[in-house]
């Protein structure tokens, strides 16, 4: 691995060296390294689509599965499909995330679709983190896809960022939630330039008991747009809570649509969503600490995304 | 230390002009000066203005003899002066120990930052870590924003209604923070205060109201006035 790829793993996953336990490195399109544990097998798809299905055994504890996906090359374009199965009772943190550097005149695409089939009572953190670096005019894009299954009793935490340099990305977000079951998404976005970005969060609570918490932060600089489609149907006894706090700046424009259908008297739903400027008392609170107005800001932004 | 010199300001709502200070003349040198007065008398403006978050419409503001009336917020606060806000500013994902290491101006240790948060009488270890949000009660976010200023150590120090919020037990604590921050720095300590026991340390104390200074002086001479019923009087000057 060279230092650029290096950097680019280091944005996405914390890696500086190949990671404990299971592991995909994925890189321009070619499979980098792979281990599997004795609890979690990773194997090429059958299918003919190019990517991996992940097998976590119900005895897993505590261990953590990396797919990180790196690309420098321009003019590449690719989409990437990754299952995870997650047996009855596993406990798994999977982290995942797409760095790409592309200093050509052309662009560098990388769509990921992952599908997790979450087994009953099965715990799964998920992590994914998008960055993107290149002084080229070669545009970066990434959409992501993800397909959420939660069988009864299972939990899914996602947290999903997207720090810089990802001029176009169209993320969506897909869940259907058994009894019992509990969705917990936490999604950062920076934005700047002229960078696009959307964002769909589509979540049915179909079982008993089902309960969603999704959390939209998002700081959306320069001349830079934002879209965010969240959407909660609540079909039997349940709770949503959907909220999006959005910080906008110079020229820039955020549009939030919330939508929450109550198809059961008993589903409790709750949308909360705020957008604005830096509010002026914080700004002037830290410059009667001694900052200048931008150090400020730089504080405020950087807490309010950390 | 810091002088005013004929401050008035006049804000405009609706189209409207109001004039929240007139002519306000004031000079601060001793340890602890009090400003007291009624409510909507215009105490926070005035410290507003010495903070450099309002600007006088006219008037000037000295401070160490140099004219700051047209310095920033930024650049006062470089010079020496620290507010500590009457309804303190929550922020998210900004968290106690990285405000208290802001207000210092450098990287400190958990310990340090702990040491300020002691002296305001909470206990470190459980707000440290946490955002200064609004997760927080009125009274646990007024005392963070006091270990801000007592972090800054600056030579002039400005608590707009320390006491606010502030349970009574607490109170002594609060009266010996401020001997400890006068000890630290040799600075001088503008309080905006409504109570008696705070207005009992001050070396001069000032009453604001209608926008106008109705009355200065040494404690001894003010205080008595203030409290034996004749405010009234005391308030018109
Ligand atoms: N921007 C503004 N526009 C109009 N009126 C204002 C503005 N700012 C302050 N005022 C008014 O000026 C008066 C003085 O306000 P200020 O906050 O300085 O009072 P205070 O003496 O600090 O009162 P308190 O004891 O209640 O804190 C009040 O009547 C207030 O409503
Ligand atoms: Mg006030």
């Amino acid at each position: 691995m060279d230092e650029l790829e290096k950097m680019l793993l280091m944005q996405i996953a914390d890696l500086h060296r190949v990671p404990d336990g299971a592991y995909n490195l994925r890189k321009n399109g070619e499979s980098e390294g792979r281990r599997s544990t004795p609890h979690i097998r990773i194997e090429p798809r059958q299918d003919g689509h190019s990517g991996v299905d992940i097998f976590i055994s119900s005895q897993t504890r505590g261990e953590s599965v990396h797919i990180p996906v790196v690309i420098t090359q321009s003019d590449y374009r690719e989409t990437v499909y990754n299952d995870f199965y997650v047996e009855e009772g596993a406990d798994v943190l999977i982290i995942a995330g797409c760095g790409i550097h592309n200093c050509g005149t052309q662009t560098a695409e990388h769509s990921g679709v992952h599908t997790f089939h979450v087994g009953k009572n099965a715990r799964v953190k998920y992590v994914e983190k998008h960055y993107a670096s290149g002084d080229g005019n070669g545009e970066k894009v990434m959409n992501p896809q993800t397909d959420i299954v939660l069988e009864e009793g299972a939990r899914l935490e996602m947290e999903t960022t997207q720090i810089k340099g990802v001029d176009s990305t169209v993320r969506t977000t897909n869940a259907a939630l058994a009894a019992g079951a509990e969705l917990v998404i936490r999604e950062k976005i920076y934005t700047h330039g002229k960078q696009y970005a959307k964002t769909n969060f589509s979540v049915s609570l179909n079982g008993d008991g089902a309960g969603a918490d999704v959390v939209s932060r998002s700081v959306a600089a320069g001349t830079s747009l934002q879209q965010l489609d969240l959407h909660i149907d609540g079909n039997t006894r349940c709770h949503g809570h959907s909220e999006c706090d959005a910080i906008i700046m110079d020229d820039a424009r955020v549009t939030a649509v919330p939508a929450l259908a109550a198809n059961c008297v008993d589903a409790e739903l709750i949308h909360e969503a705020a957008i604005g400027k830096i509010a002026g008392d914080q700004l002037l609170k830290l410059m009667t600490l001694g900052l200048t107005e931008q150090e400020a800001e730089e504080q405020i932004i950087k807490g309010f995304l950390s | 230390m810091l002088e005013l010199k004929n401050i008035s300001y006049v804000a405009e709502e609706d189209g409207e002009k109001k004039r929240i200070l007139d002519d306000v003349s004031l000079s601060v040198g001793d340890r602890f000066v009090a400003i007291t007065g009624p409510n909507g008398g215009g105490k926070s403006t005035l410290a507003k203005i010495v903070a450099g978050i309002l600007r006088p419409t006219q008037g000037r503001v000295y401070f160490d003899g140099e004219d700051i009336t047209d310095l920033s917020v930024t650049e006062r606060a470089r010079r020496g002066i620290s507010y500590a806000f009457q309804q303190p500013v929550r922020f998210k994902g900004i968290t106690v120990k990285d405000l208290i290491s802001l207000a210092s101006g450098k990287r400190i240790s958990v310990g340090e930052a702990c040491a300020y948060l002691s002296e305001v009488g909470l206990c470190a270890r459980d707000y440290i870590d946490r955002e200064v949000n609004a997760s927080l009660s009125g009274g646990e976010l007024k005392r963070i924003e006091i270990a801000t200023v007592l972090a800054r150590g600056t030579r002039l120090s400005v608590f707009d209604e320390p006491e606010a919020g502030i349970d009574l037990w607490s109170f002594q604590n609060l009266i010996s923070v401020f001997e400890k921050t006068y000890s630290k720095t040799q600075g001088s300590i503008l309080i905006i205060s409504h109570q008696e026991r705070i207005l009992n340390i001050a070396d001069t104390i000032v009453v604001i109201a209608g926008g106008k200074v109705t009355k200065t002086g040494p404690r001894e001479e003010v205080l008595p006035g203030l409290l034996s019923g004749r405010v009234c009087a005391a308030l018109q000057g």
